[in-house]
């Protein structure tokens, strides 16, 4: 029961408190790139979600049972890269098969995913700090929940935006960056919880 | 290649095709690592060492790679140099290392580096892509000073030296210099250094960016308006005298 509170308790605080856009700047150019497009946004944010919790699920065992043991962790990142590029191409050809109409309305977005932060990001930040499994396992579910909420609220507010008058200057990306400012302050909000 | 390419390959990554400011690559870690200068500048130098080693040999491998898994060669490549940068910065710079922290690993997915392997070094010569390497690294060096420099000074108030760097200070403790923050004062904006921050400055850079190239289109507009109406008004004064001398015959 212990471990079920401190999961969920961890999970929380890997997607409200330490938010993965707003507050560890991980996948900041998906983020803005796929702007006001909600449908988009969601199938990116269900993409990338699936991808980080089955690169953290293959990595852990990777580094602590076969790089680890054979006198190699200096080669997590280039093991890592590798993985979450060919799990990205398996994931793509799954889609394909299973629903084309799903991987026609991903299309472009699939292949970003292998340079999406967010990806490597959780999985090296996972070897870094030491993280058990349980625990580097919550933070790809509450990061993928993370991803998902921000970047789908996000668009819906690039939606309302890209008809409202801002100024010329702001036009585009510098008024999204500025409402992405004013998000990581509500997130900010949320660290009280934290403690 | 002549000379004014080279030059060309160089200058442009600098200011004219900025990789941060003009092309809005590589926002992560123009965010996260923002927050004191030296950081930034640590951040600039592993990114220029591995931009412009993975250009290099991305270029010198142009002719052997098959385009087909093009990406994944170029993604290996950075990841190599990439590891070496770790494994370096980790034994002579640990502060900077530690402050850095996962963002060593994530330039693997620097889009501004797989970019240049994609769209320069894999089409252009080897001293063009080293070039190139060092003319982008340094406009992104430039870039995430700049954006550190406005965080640290309007954000904590002060310049610290030697906390990342601690081989400038030796054994002492890391020197603070105060400008909006000292003894008896303090019109720092703590905001700044949050996350949040990160977002509003880079959003007021582009957008003070944004506003000096539009000013600079309308001048330009204005400018080619003059010199036509200019050049009607004296066409019009020639064809006037051209009458006026024609009447006097």
């Amino acid at each position: 029961m212990n471990y079920l509170v401190a999961f969920l308790l961890a999970i929380v605080s890997y997607s409200l408190v330490n938010n993965v856009i707003v507050a560890r700047f991980y996948g900041i150019c998906s983020f803005v790139g796929v702007g006001g497009k909600v449908k988009s946004a969601a199938s990116m944010g269900v993409a990338v979600s699936f991808v980080i919790l089955l690169a953290t699920l293959i990595c852990y065992p990777i580094y602590h049972f076969l790089l680890v043991p054979a006198g190699v962790p200096f080669l997590d990142t280039l093991t890592y890269i590798l993985v979450i590029a060919c799990l990205v191409q398996v994931v793509g050809l799954f889609i394909k098969k299973k629903s084309p109409s799903l991987y026609k309305s991903l299309g472009i977005y699939l292949p970003l995913i292998t340079t999406n932060c967010a990806v490597l990001g959780v999985v090296s930040e996972n070897t870094m700090s030491n993280l058990d499994f349980l625990t580097s396992l919550a933070n790809a579910v509450g990061t993928s929940l993370g991803y998902l909420f921000a970047i789908t609220v996000y668009a819906c507010i690039r939606v309302r935006l890209e008809s409202a008058n801002t100024p010329k200057a702001f036009k585009g990306v510098p008024i999204a960056l500025i409402v992405a400012a004013i998000m990581a302050i509500a997130f900010m909000g949320l660290q009280g919880i934290g403690q | 290649m002549s000379k004014s390419n080279h030059r060309e390959s160089f200058v442009s990554g600098i200011f004219a095709n900025n990789p941060l400011f003009v092309s809005l690559l590589g926002i992560c870690p123009a965010l996260a690592v923002t927050k004191s200068i030296e950081a930034a500048i640590g951040m600039g130098l592993l990114f220029t060492f591995v931009l412009v080693c993975s250009n290099v040999l991305v270029s010198a491998l142009r002719k052997f790679i098959p385009e087909l898994i093009s990406t994944p060669c170029y993604i290996i490549i950075i990841a190599t140099f990439v590891t070496l940068v770790k494994m370096m910065a980790e034994a002579f710079l640990p502060e900077l290392y530690s402050t850095l922290g996962v963002f060593v690993s994530l330039l693997v997915v620097n889009c501004v580096i797989l970019g240049r392997a994609e769209a320069f070094a894999s089409k252009n010569g080897v001293l063009d892509s080293l070039l190139d390497g060092i003319g982008n690294g340094i406009g992104f060096t430039l870039a995430i000073v700049l954006i550190a420099a406005v965080r640290e000074i309007l954000g904590a108030g002060t310049i610290t030296i030697g906390q990342t760097f601690t081989f400038l200070v030796g054994e002492g403790d890391p020197t603070r210099l105060p400008i909006l923050k000292g003894p008896g004062y303090d019109v720092s904006l703590f905001a700044l250094t949050t996350p949040a921050g990160g977002f509003l400055v880079l959003g007021i850079v582009l957008a003070i960016i944004a506003a000096i190239k539009n000013a600079k289109a309308r001048k330009k507009a204005v400018d080619e308006r003059l010199a036509k109406e200019k050049a009607k008004a004296e066409a019009m004064a020639a064809k006037a005298a051209q009458a006026a001398k024609e009447a006097k015959q």
